[in-house]
């Protein structure tokens, strides 16, 4: 048992967090989410330059495979800040994607562009219908002539709209919920029959609709064996649900660290509004919740790559449901505690609530995974 | 004990249904039952409907215009203008400043003013908060310093909701800083939004709308004659006016029809192929606010009819304001979690243009991850919930 970080992971999580605090801030910030495109490439040269984009990245293809608890701290950091650039979609899920379909060319190819900054590639997989669940993938994926014919619709696709590149899930056999029958395929958000929905989410990031209508995609964009992609795509989203875990952690820690910095300079009553009993157990509550949250993550992070899918599974979710639940409960009450400051623009901490908030609406909410949760566990 | 209608009672609600099909215009009504902002000629629009039809103003007595209803009726008007989509009374002229100038102006005040907030002629805005004086509304600063027939003003009100659009505003303003308790030395000021000095700056909130204010006073010369009752006694007043904006602070009609939109939300959104509605999860979360609003209705019947024997409501309507506001969240968040990811989706530019279109998903989805932030103010205004819950234990409990 172990819950110390190596001093390597310390110095990640100190470059990383010294950047967020130094390079990121709240004007800053603001001025990116104005931008027509609602992300900063100068900043994702720096995340670069940092060697974060290189982070999920496998050795063989000069990355630095570093492990879910490196991610753990760098997305921990990136939440204190808000960062709205695409880590999480580009750094994290695409190249765990990449890694596990088994098609070296392909990798070396994508991962190249990522460690230099340079291609940003998004994993185009949720459909609307799924609210979330990964297990679900209408799109298809036709046979025709010696390519593939794409037809579907990817819904609130995470910088879908900053992607030079789309790894598109399609079905080429099988019904929606079936784990045979899915492939992974390289697909140019320009070409003919893809269109592109861009508009801003609640949280200030960017997302796209994609459609793909009659869209011919050649045999060789299809990255790793046709129909056996659902283990990858699967085991993909439990890094990046990881990955979202230590976020939401970051953001909680941060709404936590300014609701009692405002609570105790806010003077109402002729004292610090800090000084009221229910405001005290208001916020030891919203800590109490915070270090939960902080140790479903640290079980996510250990548990994301384990080989035993169910067990994994049932982690994560768990997981996730500790984080939505706490991450609403933290998010609302720092409002609250705020007051009309706490409903402005012009503060922090109802941008973190936005984020907290969008965080359990992304990957499955709180009640799906807790349903999930108890299916996996009547046999456990 | 009797928790029917009677036969009048029935009658009358016949008369408000017929009104509000033939009179309440559809776009208006659109607006409401879709979830999306409402313009402020849309208010104002709606107020001189009512207004021509003598029920301008429920609450007020007939000497000045009311249609002279009962508790009951005010009552039965409410619930059935909330099911039948009409925008909320904005409250400041009708519920706030009239009750306080019937009980507390001259009547050359009353003559003035009271007949322009009756025909939404004038717009008038709030100004209590200030940056330093939120739930401690007696520690404001806002100063008045007499000189001659004037009072002289200087200082910053905030979160002046719909200021933007006001024509006058009601001001808590010290006017003796040297009063023992900062309850004292308060008077009650009405102020003309065109006088110069006055600078209405817009808050943006985090749902991107243009809803709250700052209100700067820089050596606005208001006439004494806009004094409100006697020099420092504003605060007697300004408790008045408190317990009459708690009224129909339950809001149980519109959170019918909010309920009737989640709902109709979750009839059409589908979980694992089948409606949301019928996802036994969600269904539970749905009846804990149904059956949390059923009580709240009673509650409220009770405090009504308690009401009908004595004038203003009493402590009591803090239950209200708390239970009130935690289910519209409620329901404002379960109908942002019935959609899923298509909440995301955030309209924010449009809603500065008043009007929330769909970016992406079905459309009803477009407003709400906007109304969900925008509802965390619920709970925040108007005595915050922790306030509330400060009276309960002290008027009621006696702790």
């Amino acid at each position: 048992m172990d819950f110390n970080f190596t001093e390597e992971q310390q110095l990640l999580a100190d470059t990383v967090k010294r950047f967020v605090r130094e390079d990121y801030t709240f004007e800053k910030r603001r001025e990116i989410l104005k931008s027509p495109e609602g992300w900063s490439r100068e900043v994702w040269g720096k995340l670069a330059e940092l060697g974060l984009t290189a982070l999920n990245v496998p050795e063989a293809h000069g990355g630095l495979n570093a492990s879910p608890v490196d991610t753990m701290l760098v997305m921990n950091a990136l939440g204190e800040g808000l960062v709205v650039e695409p880590f999480l979609s580009a750094a994290v899920l695409a190249p765990a994607l990449i890694s596990r379909l088994g098609d070296e060319k392909a990798a070396a190819e994508l991962f190249e562009g990522l460690i230099a900054g340079e291609r940003i590639v998004v994993v185009a997989h949720q459909e609307a219908p799924s609210r979330g669940d990964v297990q679900y993938v209408a799109t298809r994926a036709e046979r025709s002539g010696d390519g593939y014919v794409l037809d579907g619709h990817k819904a609130v696709i995470a910088h879908g709209g900053a992607a030079d590149e789309l790894l598109v899930t399609a079905r080429v056999s099988g019904q929606p919920g079936d784990r045979d029958g899915v492939s992974v395929f390289r697909v140019d958000p320009k070409a003919a029959g893809v269109t592109v929905k861009r508009y801003a989410t609640m949280d200030g990031q960017r997302a796209a609709d994609i459609e793909l209508k009659s869209v011919k995609v050649a045999a060789d964009r299809r990255i790793g064996a046709e129909g056996k992609a659902f283990d990858a795509i699967e085991a993909a989203h439990d890094i990046a649900l990881s990955a979202l875990c230590a976020e939401a952690v970051g953001v909680m820690k941060a709404i936590n660290a300014t609701t009692l910095d405002y609570t105790k300079n806010r003077k109402q009553f002729g004292q610090p509004i800090a000084k009221f009993q229910v405001l005290q157990h208001r916020m030891a509550d919203m800590f109490l919740h915070a270090e939960q949250a902080t140790s479903m993550s640290y079980l996510a992070a250990i548990k994301c790559v384990d080989p035993d899918a169910a067990e994994r599974r049932r982690a994560l979710s768990a997981a996730k449901v500790v984080i939505g639940q706490a991450g609403r409960f933290v998010g609302q009450q720092a409002i609250q505690l705020h007051g009309g400051m706490g409903m402005t623009d012009e503060l922090m901490v109802s941008h973190h609530f936005k984020r907290i908030t969008a965080i359990d609406l992304t990957f499955g909410d709180a009640d799906m995974h807790l349903q999930k949760f108890a299916g996996l566990s009547q046999t456990a | 004990m009797d928790l029917n209608f009677t036969r009048e009672e029935l009658a009358f609600r016949d008369e408000v249904r017929t009104f509000l099909r033939d009179e309440l215009p559809q776009d208006i009504a659109a607006k409401i039952k879709n979830g999306q902002p409402v313009a402020a000629q849309d208010y104002v629009r709606w107020q001189k409907i009512l207004y021509k039809r003598g029920w301008g103003a429920p609450g007020w007595p007939k000497q000045f215009g009311g249609p002279g209803w009962g508790p009951v009726q005010m009552h039965i008007y409410d619930e059935e203008a909330a099911a039948a989509g009409a925008p909320r009374m904005i409250p400041f002229g009708l519920k706030m400043v009239a009750p306080v100038i019937m009980a507390f102006g001259s009547p050359e005040q009353q003559k003035r003013f009271l007949p322009r907030i009756l025909s939404a002629d004038d717009w008038w805005c709030q100004g209590y908060s200030e940056p330093g004086a939120g739930s401690d509304l007696a520690s404001l600063k806002t100063r008045a310093e007499r000189q001659g027939d004037h009072y002289i003003v200087n200082g910053q009100k905030t979160w002046t909701t719909l200021g933007q659009h006001a024509d006058w505003i009601f001001c808590l303003v010290r006017t003796d800083p040297n009063a023992p308790k900062p309850q004292q030395g308060i008077s009650f000021l009405l102020i003309d939004m065109k006088t110069p000095g006055i600078t209405v700056r817009p808050i943006i909130t985090m749902d991107g709308a243009h809803e709250v204010n700052e209100v700067w006073f820089e050596n606005v010369k208001v006439p004494v004659e806009n004094r409100v009752g006697e020099e420092n006694k504003g605060w007697t007043y300004a408790k008045f006016l408190l317990g009459h904006e708690r009224t129909n602070i339950a809001g149980v009609g519109a959170s019918k029809r909010e309920l009737k939109r989640l709902k109709n939300i979750a009839r059409q959104e589908l979980k694992n192929g089948k409606p949301l509605i019928e996802d036994p999860l969600f269904a539970a979360k749905i009846a804990q606010v149904e059956i949390d609003l059923m009580a709240l209705e009673i509650t409220n019947l009770r405090a009504l009819s308690a009401e009908s024997e004595k004038r203003a409501p009493g402590p009591e309507a803090s239950i209200l304001k708390i239970k009130g506001t935690e289910i519209q969240q409620a329901l404002t968040e379960l109908m942002m979690y019935a959609v899923g990811p298509y909440a995301l989706p955030f309209a924010r530019e449009s809603r500065e243009e008043g009007d929330l279109q769909s970016v992406a998903g079905p459309a009803y989805a477009a407003p709400l991850a906007a109304t969900y932030c925008n509802v965390r103010k619920v709970t925040i205004y108007g005595g915050s919930n922790e306030i509330q819950r400060n009276i309960i234990s002290q008027m009621i409990l006696g702790l």
